[in-house]
């Protein structure tokens, strides 16, 4: 691990701020076209938390990812990383930021260079955290712990391309290239919607192991508030661009407040209780 | 026991690659529904449910085509006839299908109204327009659908209020069999809790005799059908009533299905969820033996070697396993 | 990229379309080495001499070697050559009002009682009342020619001696000879131009000339659409709007008319073939620029390029592995679309007069423009520039032919089952 690595590690304590968004806002188009995407919101994200931001498709969920992994820009609004304000505005900036938070999206297909090696990937990780002096040998090894952590083999994998690998192996894939960048923040998108009811388990539970090993915090995006209560500490309900509630998950997702969460909840088929139909 | 509305058996279907390579898709499937119930089919993707359906209306177009089977519909077998005679005369009265993307076959350009205009002269051609009119005003004040929708455009319609108008005007002839492909699963929560209360509706005011309802999602199942059928690689795996089959699940592979659901509800929390390992079999050279050998934790020697066939050990409860259902509740106590 | 290799070469459409481009191109290449002539060598000295081939005369004659006696119509084959069913015509008339024949006892396709009635009937010395002068000369014309070819006593060859002619030897009129036997003999397979060139030779050279000129528009084009089309699509914003407003002035001003006021502009002397092909190139960017940046703005938002982002790598390098791999194919595509454009662009200008300005070099669009100026369609000399029409034809056909087939590997929407 790098020098820069451990020393983050010291200074952040479980519990601790590790993200903090005061009054964000997006708006994408002007004019007529103005939309805004994500209305003043505010949040605060602790370390080693698994949080659930839930919202219906255009709820504006995925905006408030990009904005939190910086791939586009904030409207208005202060975003605090580790007690400070967020600076991202060089490319050298940017990688850094990029150290400590990384992201696992919904589409394994699509999250993938079909034309570059399933190699050229993890090695880019290893070369993101300033580890690129290290010799060749001990690439391998990192890769194949990496690898080892998700169940896979990195001798079956080497020199294969992303295609040859089923959807459940490449989000795996995913989650080892985490494991070798050990972020403090993960934003995951999605990150089994599009994976088998078999496979889903899997990968959940190898993203909250990994939140133990390394103390990370996991921002889960997701529209399936069933999934929201089995893996988090803390529920978002999102409705329109703006948090209509939120808390721990058991207090959000059993005893819903806001009429918004109580409607949601109620639309989801239920198993051990009846799921009334009368309500819509 | 009822009127049975639709029964297949031994029905194989395949498909043609490119390189003119046989894919079962559909191997060996039987099934019957009597009137007045519904089948839930569950399975992962590429397990050949969306191809079962295809199948099962008779409708075949390449790369998909019929190998061996019946498909009788209230004693009638349409499993040799011709596409352009199963559009004519099965298709809309006999079966209706509706597909995940039902909602946008509606052509923009085109009130609804002219749509149920459509499927009523293909089989109808004397009805008039007012006679159609009134009838569908009618069919869509008993679903609790705005009759205003007619004189509309698709496009003015939300995504849920269209997937509801494709769903009644499809059903419009009262069909003997509806054959509902992931019908929901495009929409918001809530348009689909409105879709699944219309689907419970037309069963129960008779408007459709029977459903095959086709989802991966298996809390959704568990509140449509009565029973449910879980296939794996083609073939059915499971086969029981709906409580049954997600509490007591007897295959490892529903086993492992059931096991994997998960609902916003108490105490869901701290059950662990199952998972399990590998992928399914490449369809274009199955394995031998039972095709869920690879992956099942209770697999023996045998099971690689042996064609399991379907055992059923219970009136309307069926699984293809080589072990014991006595064994395989023991294993599982056990495990737990 | 191996693996679509192979898949490409499994598309009938592609293969068909190839091994045409290849037949063409490989005869474009090989012919001239087995041609006796220069492309550019005006070897006839006469404007459009009709395909064939051509035996020298004098050689003919003087071989007496390997002479043969052949028994056949010579003399009817003569007939036949020598008078036309007109004139046919006119020697029955001339018959039947002044011969006393009855009406319809001679006709046209009986030669021989023809000539008979004619050389037995015909006096040249009658006047006939109210036949113009003309007319009568030209009956005279007709007799002399019938009996010219009737003759079957052989030409006589005479040398220059010292004291006048010697009479050196006769040639029999049923004598034969081998055309090998020939030492000179010339075949111009489709015939020659107005220039007396030789016109396969000149087309093999002209197929290479027009398919570099459009192998050089094609790349140019294709090389600045891609580049915008690949920043425009990427970045945009304000770099987006600026080239998508160039683009689109360069789409709205129809880019023929361009052309030809950039070529009118090039003063002739320096209008060569690689300039025209340059000035292709810069007219025919923009919808390469156009389909590419539409590619590049929907594969932008694809989470392989977040991902990239994420792992910190620069624009330039996201672009370069990230985007280009997945447009190669397209592009590859349209640089073939630009080649078949561009090789129609140079024919439309140079038709216009507006090509490489130059007779040294030959293109297929020259070669229609030196037809057209030089009457080839009037005087009836199909082979100035059906060939050239042909081989434009099918070169851009077996270019749009592969295209398709890669079309239909690249984008399995097309495919069909």
């Amino acid at each position: 691990m790098s020098e820069k690595m451990s020393e983050n590690k010291v200074t952040i304590k479980k519990g601790d701020s590790v993200l903090k968004g005061v009054g964000i806002t997006r708006v994408f188009g002007y004019g007529k076209s103005r939309n805004v995407a994500v209305d003043k919101v505010d949040f605060d994200f602790h370390a080693g938390e698994v949080i659930s931001i839930v919202g219906e498709s255009g709820s504006g969920k995925t905006t408030i990812a990009k904005m939190i992994l910086g791939l586009i820009g904030v409207t208005e609004g202060e975003m605090y990383y580790n007690g400070q304000p967020r600076d991202i505005s060089s490319h050298k900036k940017k990688k850094e930021y990029w150290q400590g938070i990384q992201a696992v999206f919904q589409d394994p297909f699509s999250s993938f260079n079909i034309f570059n090696k399933i190699d050229d990937l993890l090695i880019d990780c290893i070369n993101l955290m300033g580890m690129k002096h290290k010799s060749q040998e001990e690439k391998v090894e990192m890769m194949t712990e990496a690898c080892s952590f998700v169940n896979l083999k990195y001798a079956e994998l080497t020199n294969k391309y992303p295609f040859e690998l089923s959807g459940g192996q490449m989000q795996r894939l995913m989650i080892a290239r985490i494991f070798l960048m050990k972020p403090k923040i993960l934003i995951a998108d999605e990150p089994t919607s599009m994976v088998d009811a078999c496979s889903r388990a899997t990968i959940l539970d190898m993203l909250l192991k990994l939140r133990d090993e390394i103390d990370m915090t996991i921002i889960f995006i997701t529209h399936d508030i069933g999934l929201a209560y089995y893996v988090s500490d803390t529920v978002y309900i999102m409705e329109h661009g703006k948090f209509v509630e939120s808390g721990s998950a058991e207090s959000v997702i059993i005893t819903p407040q806001a009429a918004y969460t109580k409607r949601l909840i109620s639309d989801v088929p239920k198993i051990h209780e009846e799921w009334d139909l009368s309500t819509v | 026991m009822g009127k049975v509305m639709l029964e297949v058996k031994e029905l194989t279907t395949k498909y043609v690659t490119r390189f003119n390579e046989d894919v079962y898709a559909v191997d060996h499937v039987s099934l019957k529904i009597e009137e007045g119930k519904s089948l839930g089919i569950a399975g992962e993707s590429g397990c050949g449910k969306s191809t079962l359906a295809l199948s099962l209306m008779g409708y075949y177009f390449s790369p998909l085509h019929y190998t061996s089977g019946d498909i009788i519909i209230d004693g009638v077998n349409i499993s040799g006839m011709k596409p352009d005679e199963v559009r004519k005369s099965i298709l809309g009265n006999e079966i209706a299908y509706i597909p995940q993307a039902a909602m946008n076959a509606l052509n923009p350009t085109q009130k609804i109204i002219r749509f149920v205009e459509d499927v009523i002269h293909a089989h109808d051609p004397k009805k008039s327009k007012k006679e159609i009119y009134d009838m569908a005003v009618e069919r869509f004040k008993v679903l609790g659908l705005p009759p205003e929708v007619l004189q509309r455009h698709a496009v003015e319609l939300s995504g849920g209020m269209k997937q509801r108008t494709v769903i009644a005007i499809s059903t419009i002839l009262s069909p003997k069999v509806l054959i509902a492909d992931e019908p929901s699963s495009a929409l918001d929560v809530t348009s689909q809790k409105m879709v699944i209360k219309m689907m419970r509706e037309l069963m129960e005011k008779g408007f459709i005799k029977s459903m095959i309802f086709i989802t991966h999602e298996l809390p959704l199942l568990y509140n449509v059908t009565d029973d449910i059928m879980v296939m794996y690689a083609g073939q059915i795996v499971e086969k029981g009533s709906a409580k049954e089959m997600v509490f007591d699940p007897v295959h490892p592979y529903s086993k492992g299905l059931m096991g994997s659901i998960i609902v916003p509800e108490a105490g869901t929390r701290e059950v662990k969820l199952e998972a399990i390992p590998g992928t399914p079999p490449n369809l274009k050279n199955p394995p031998d033996g039972c095709r869920f050998a690879a992956r099942c934790k209770y697999a023996k020697l045998e099971c690689r070697t042996y064609d399991v066939p379907e055992k059923e050990f219970r009136d309307g409860r069926m699984y293809r396993c080589i072990h014991d259902v006595e064994y395989l509740k023991e294993v599982y106590g056990r495990d737990e | 990229m191996l693996h679509q290799i192979k898949q490409v070469f499994r598309s009938p459409k592609f293969i068909v379309g190839f091994i045409i481009f290849m037949i063409i191109l490989l005869m474009a290449i090989f012919y001239p080495l087995i041609s006796s002539v220069g492309p550019m060598q005006s070897i006839s000295k006469a404007p459009f001499t009709a395909p064939g081939t051509y035996v020298n005369i004098e050689d003919a004659v003087r071989d007496t070697g390997g002479q043969l006696t052949l028994e056949l119509p010579i003399v009817e084959n003569r007939i036949e050559d020598a008078l036309t069913a007109d004139e046919k015509q006119k020697m029955i008339t001339w018959l039947e009002d002044n011969g006393g024949v009855a009406a319809g006892e001679l006709s046209a396709d009986d030669i021989e009682t023809l000539i008979n009635t004619w050389n037995s009937t015909y006096d040249p010395t009658l006047v006939v009342q109210g036949m113009l002068t003309s007319a009568r000369e030209e009956y005279k014309r007709i007799d002399i020619r019938v009996k010219s070819v009737l003759s079957v006593t052989g030409v006589t060859i005479a040398e220059q001696g010292e004291d006048g002619l010697e009479v050196t030897g006769t040639i029999d009129y049923k004598r034969f000879i081998n055309v090998n036997d020939v030492a000179n003999t010339f075949t111009f397979p489709l015939g020659a131009d107005n220039f007396g060139r030789d016109v396969l030779t000149e087309l093999t050279s002209a197929i290479l000339t027009s398919l570099r000129v459009g192998l050089i528009a094609g790349l140019i084009a294709t090389a600045i659409g891609l580049a915008l089309g690949l920043l425009a699509g990427y970045v945009g914003g304000l770099v987006d709007n600026l080239i998508t407003f160039i683009t689109n002035l360069f789409t709205v001003i129809p880019s023929f008319v361009l052309l030809i006021l950039i070529s009118n502009s090039i003063s002739s002397s320096a209008r060569g073939v690689e300039v025209v092909a340059m000035v292709i190139g810069f007219t025919a960017w923009p919808w390469t620029c156009r389909s590419v940046r539409s590619q590049v703005i929907s594969l932008r938002n694809r989470d392989h390029v977040n991902l990239s982002k994420l792992s910190g790598h620069s624009m330039p390098k996201i672009i370069l592995r990230d985007i280009l791999p997945y447009v190669a194919s397209y592009v590859v595509m349209a640089l073939i679309l630009q080649i078949s454009s561009g090789i129609l662009a140079e024919a439309q200008l140079s038709m216009l007069g507006l090509g490489p300005s130059t007779t040294e070099v030959a293109t297929l669009g020259l070669m229609m423009n030196w037809s057209q100026k030089f009457s080839a369609w009037q005087v009836g000399a199909w082979w100035a520039f059906l060939p050239v029409i042909l081989s434009i034809a099918f070169i851009s056909f077996s270019l749009n032919l592969m295209n398709t087939g890669l079309d239909q590997v690249f984008n399995p929407q097309l495919r069909d089952s």
